[in-house]
């Protein structure tokens, strides 16, 4: 491979990881609070 | 969910396989050289996109026809997920065309059509989150949705249509356009990769939604209950 604009290349690769991991990220994150959220609402229902 | 993580597991994988094949399979470029190996995550972004703003498209057509909340859940799963896809086109464009062009940026139909739908889209995200009647938030997002869509097919047929800097299609660009045939195998595999990913991203999202309307449907149902409960006590 030609490395000429190699740095270019190498931070494009990164941004493409980097946007889809913080996605990923703050989904998973988001998702557990919504989880915990959840938890707390069952526990105030009393148990017969 | 165990389930889900084995297929992220497995598309991490084939994501590592693309970055190697856009690295090393594909052959270099004539003129571009190294620069020119964006194109195969640009491009495939691109597609998964447009794919997951038809996803948006369909599920607010869906909406207004059945007024089923679960298509609204899924119209602002694939809203979000089409956001970093776009992103991610809005990032690597510029990286590349700032060796290959000398600019950052220029207001061409392409790149100001795509800019355009992104921002659409944020306000979209955020407008959703004024109303809270939940009925009156997916009719008002179902028809925006709509509007919005219209420049995708536009943003596509762009660098047909006219004259653009942007590069014109090599893929469906008919006579005198076309991809060597090696490049055309790493490219449809980064795409097939890039779709699956918006999918799984989608159905990730997905489940946050319905989570959140469990939530809210349970708090209601425990504040009726307790509410009832303490009327009884008052009789």
């Amino acid at each position: 491979m030609h490395i000429q604009n190699f740095g270019s290349l190498f931070a494009a690769y990164i941004a493409v990881w980097a946007i889809f991991f913080i996605y990923d990220f703050t989904v998973a994150r988001r998702i557990a609070r919504v989880e915990k959220d959840l938890a707390e609402i069952k526990s105030q229902i009393p148990h017969k | 969910m165990k389930r889900y993580g084995i297929f992220a597991l497995i598309l991490t994988v084939l994501m590592f396989f693309a970055g190697y094949a856009a690295l090393f399979i594909a052959p270099d470029e004539a003129t571009m050289h190294a620069i020119q190996r964006i194109f195969y995550f640009h491009a495939s972004s691109g597609w998964a996109a447009m794919e997951a703003s038809m996803i948006v498209f369909f599920a607010n057509v869906a909406y207004l026809a059945k007024r089923d909340l679960k298509w609204d859940w899924l119209a602002i799963s694939a809203v979000e997920v089409s956001v970093a896809f776009w992103t991610v086109m809005l990032v690597t464009g510029p990286i590349w065309a700032h060796p290959v062009w000398g600019v950052w940026w220029t207001w061409d139909w392409r790149l100001t059509l795509t800019l355009v739908i992104w921002i659409l889209y944020l306000c979209y995200m955020v407008l959703r989150t004024l109303i809270a009647d939940p009925e009156r938030r997916a009719v008002f997002s179902a028809v925006f949705g709509i509007f919005v869509f219209l420049g995708v097919p536009l943003d596509y047929l762009s660098i047909r249509i006219w004259r653009t800097q942007h590069p014109q299609p090599v893929i469906f660009g008919g006579q005198n356009s076309g991809l060597d045939p090696t490049m055309a195998k790493v490219f449809f595999y980064c795409s097939g990769v890039m779709t699956l990913l918006m999918i799984l991203l989608v159905v990730k999202r997905y489940r946050l939604e319905r989570l959140r309307h469990d939530a809210e449907e349970l708090r209601l149902a425990v504040e009726e209950a307790s509410e009832s409960a303490g009327m009884s006590r008052n009789l």
